[in-house]
């Protein structure tokens, strides 16, 4: 299907290239194949696959055209302008960007397309008891013999899991040696989601929505093939997983504060409509609120130009803290100036149940994705090169480790 | 203003980098400091042949023609060294209050004057009550005939008492304007203030009907103008004083032992670096981008200049403060920096407004948006 293999080509022939292409394959008016009647994502995406779109910076051998971040990029805006499922899966889909940079050439034949085909992947880091000290997951992994390597029976329970019921794989980390230090015992696996001995159960959050989930396994499968990197090795293999979701996090955050455009702040507004706007208590909260959200804009700013002039920026990793306050300020100024309004929610009183909402889900940035603690853990060691604090369970074998 | 290139920005603040470095050492500035007119007059005159002093001031009268983000530019480096000069009141207000007026023969003997070191000009802009507002200023001009006289008081005045010349905000009939007078004129008294930071020069002056000469065509807006440039000077120098102070912090973190280990690797302490870098850069993104928008004469200005006056000052105080924190007893001894960076961010406060008042201008300007 490949018209053209070179990775020579300028952008305005891969633009035209896409185009054309496109033109022959994709109905944009009703967002599905030509000559279908509704989307089938699975047979699309098999195309979009084949043609070398959904995955361009990827090598040849494995659904790519090893082309460069750029061209990559002017495929991406063609895609993203003419509403195409399936773009730059080889920025946003995480299993098989693992799957792809770190897996073995057999697991990649045997995953990688239907990986890219729709067959979804969640996250199985977390634990009850392996929160900000991911490496102290206890979810076992015990090898028995069998054909092809043998398989490896996994028992424990996960935790903050989201899109886990249409899930296929599963990224598990879980323990192989528990007579190392804590590091060292852990392995990477892709691990087959629907099977007997997964049992998915939503959170309630204190949102009121249900994003995660919790998963117990108990005796659940997963063939020791599906090893991702070195047994023992998971370590090392979650931090690349790691970094990569942490860049589509970055992306995804830029792109949804391009959305945000409006040139009178929403806290303005909110004191107008409740009679607060001259209160000159209240005006000095919001300026201050306002000004923070404009700084860490003002700083990623800056991040970007650093990135471009020498390619990496220490910046950037402030702007997950800088949220927090953000966040919670925002709120706490809404909440004063709704006042004992504060009280009230639901679909009548609009202004306090978004207020109330929002206050409750300031504490998914604050605590999820490395809590705020962590965060200053990673700024002072990362950027200011202070000392790690004393571990005490760093050197010591798994099984003596304290937990609760 | 016109054009300099990026490459010269960075030349010119080399060049003051290299001669802060050579003649602005703590040792220099402690001097400096406990000298009467609490500034080093050698490092004037080096800034004066540097081209410093006409930073801001157009090519035609002497100046080097430079913009806000070469001023902030330069700012960052004056603060990392605690730099204390009338540079603020003679070479940004002064130096911008000249430059709209219209006289052009006395344009061209005060600027030149200014770029040559000749001259130093304090600024009377602000009365008993420091505010920095139209509404506190309380000296009044008179006219009899030709002739103009001042009365009245004013204070918070910076390097009035070396001053050779005083530029004055006064009341007329309808608006307020600014006034030429000589500091050694009868009628002139110039009272010295004691004030806490050592490196600040204040004084109060009185005018008990000095002759005064109008700036021709200096109205309410060029006020304005100069007294944002002041802000804008006073952002940069918060934001390069307070990249300092952290560094010499984080650095104590780094080698300071107690319990046998860096106090660094503590997180009750590297926690509060952690905060404070925010607020270091911060300052950085503020001050950098209000110049950017003012230099681009963006409608935006005023709001950017409102956030960079109260986010670099804050950022200033809140960092300065927890450095000495964070030193220990060390930072309670006179003879470590940490107090002096800690007294002038107190400093910053209040010179051209305060951050309450600045908020409100920036949640003003947001409303008018």
């Amino acid at each position: 299907m490949m018209s053209s293999n070179s990775t020579q080509i300028s952008n305005d022939d891969l633009a035209a290239e896409v185009e054309a292409w496109l033109d022959q394959h994709w109905d944009d008016q009703n967002r599905r194949e030509k000559g279908t009647d509704r989307l089938d994502v699975k047979s699309w995406l098999g195309k979009l696959v084949d043609a070398g779109y959904s995955v361009p910076t990827w090598s040849p051998d494995w659904f790519g055209r090893g082309y460069s971040s750029r061209q990559a990029r002017v495929i991406d805006d063609i895609l993203k302008s003419r509403k195409v499922v399936g773009r730059s899966q080889d920025r946003y889909n995480l299993g098989a960007v693992t799957t792809y940079r770190l897996g073995s050439e057999q697991l990649k034949s045997e995953l990688l397309r239907d990986m890219l085909t729709g067959a979804h992947s969640c996250l199985l880091y977390s634990e009850p008891n392996a929160g900000s000290d991911l490496a102290g997951v206890r979810t076992r992994a015990e090898w028995v013999a069998g054909p092809d390597g043998g398989e490896y029976v996994i028992n424990g329970q996960k935790v903050w899991t989201s899109n886990a019921k249409d899930a296929t794989y599963g990224m598990l980390l879980a323990r192989t040696d528990w007579d190392v230090p804590k590091h060292g015992g852990i392995s990477f696996f892709i691990f087959p989601m629907k099977q007997a001995g997964v049992d998915i159960r939503p959170i309630n959050q204190i949102t009121g929505e249900s994003e995660f989930n919790e998963i117990f396994i108990e005796d659940a499968r997963v063939p020791a093939r599906n090893v991702v990197g070195e047994l023992n090795g998971g370590w090392k293999v979650l931090q690349t997983a790691l970094a990569y979701e942490r860049l589509i996090m970055g992306e995804g955050a830029t792109e949804r504060r391009g959305k945000q455009k409006s040139s009178v702040p929403p806290l303005v507004e909110l004191a107008k409509r409740h009679g607060k706007i001259d209160d000159p208590v209240i005006r000095q909260k919001m300026a201050q609120a306002i000004a923070y959200r404009q700084l860490n804009a003002l700083n990623m700013k800056r991040a970007k130009d650093e990135i471009v002039n020498n390619g990496s920026s220490s910046l950037m990793s402030l702007g997950k803290l800088a949220m927090s306050r953000i966040q919670h300020g925002e709120a706490a100024v809404a909440a004063e100036i709704l006042g004992p309004k504060s009280l009230l929610d639901g679909e009548f009183f609009k202004d306090s149940a978004d207020m109330n909402f929002d206050s409750a889900k300031a504490y998914m940035n604050s605590i999820g994705g490395g809590s705020d603690q962590i965060q200053r853990n990673i700024i002072s060691e990362r950027i200011l090169g202070l000392p790690r604090e004393i571990e005490v369970d760093r050197n010591m074998p798994f099984r003596d480790v304290k937990s609760g | 203003m016109t054009e300099i290139s990026s490459e010269d920005r960075y030349a010119m603040r080399d060049s003051f980098s290299k001669l802060l470095a050579e003649q602005a050492s703590e040792k220099a500035l402690r001097e400096a400091m406990a000298s009467p007119h609490g500034f080093d007059e050698n490092l004037w005159k080096s800034m004066a042949e540097l081209g410093l002093l006409g930073l801001i001031v157009d090519p035609e009268y002497g100046g080097i023609g430079g913009d806000a983000q070469i001023l902030e530019d330069l700012m960052e480096e004056a603060g990392a060294h605690l730099l204390c000069s009338p540079f603020i009141s003679t070479s940004v207000i002064a130096a911008s209050l000249i430059s709209a007026s219209s006289d052009e023969r006395l344009k061209a003997e005060l600027l030149s004057s200014i770029c040559d070191g000749t001259k130093i000009f304090a600024v009377a802009a602000t009365g008993e009550n420091g505010l920095w507002t139209s509404e506190d200023i309380s000296v009044e001009a008179h006219k009899n005939g030709d002739q103009w006289t001042l009365d009245g008081a004013a204070s918070f005045v910076l390097h009035a008492e070396k001053a050779d010349q005083l530029l004055v905000l006064a009341r007329t009939d309808g608006d307020i304007r600014v006034f030429l007078t000589d500091t050694d004129a009868d009628a002139v008294a110039v009272q010295k203030l004691d004030t806490n930071d050592p490196t600040l020069r204040l004084s109060k002056v009185i005018f008990s009907g000095p002759n005064a000469r109008p700036l021709v065509d200096v109205d309410e807006a060029a006020i304005e103008t100069a007294l944002d440039l002041a802000k804008l000077a006073q952002a940069g120098e918060h934001a390069g004083g307070v990249k300092r102070i952290f560094d010499i912090t984080v650095e104590y973190l780094r080698t300071r032992y107690q319990f046998g280990r860096q106090i660094g690797s503590y997180q009750s302490l590297k926690h509060i670096a952690a905060d404070m870098l925010i607020e270091v850069e911060s300052a950085a993104s503020a001050a950098r981008h209000a110049a950017k928008m003012m230099a681009a004469g963006s409608p935006e200005t005023k709001a950017f200049i409102s956030l960079a006056a109260f986010a670099c000052a804050d950022s200033y105080r809140d960092v300065s403060a927890q450095a000495i924190q964070l030193h220990g007893g060390i930072a309670y001894t006179w003879e470590h920096p940490a107090h002096l960076y800690w007294r002038r961010a107190r400093t910053g406060l209040w010179l051209f407004g305060s951050s309450d008042q600045h908020r409100e201008e920036y949640l003003t300007c947001l409303e008018a948006a």
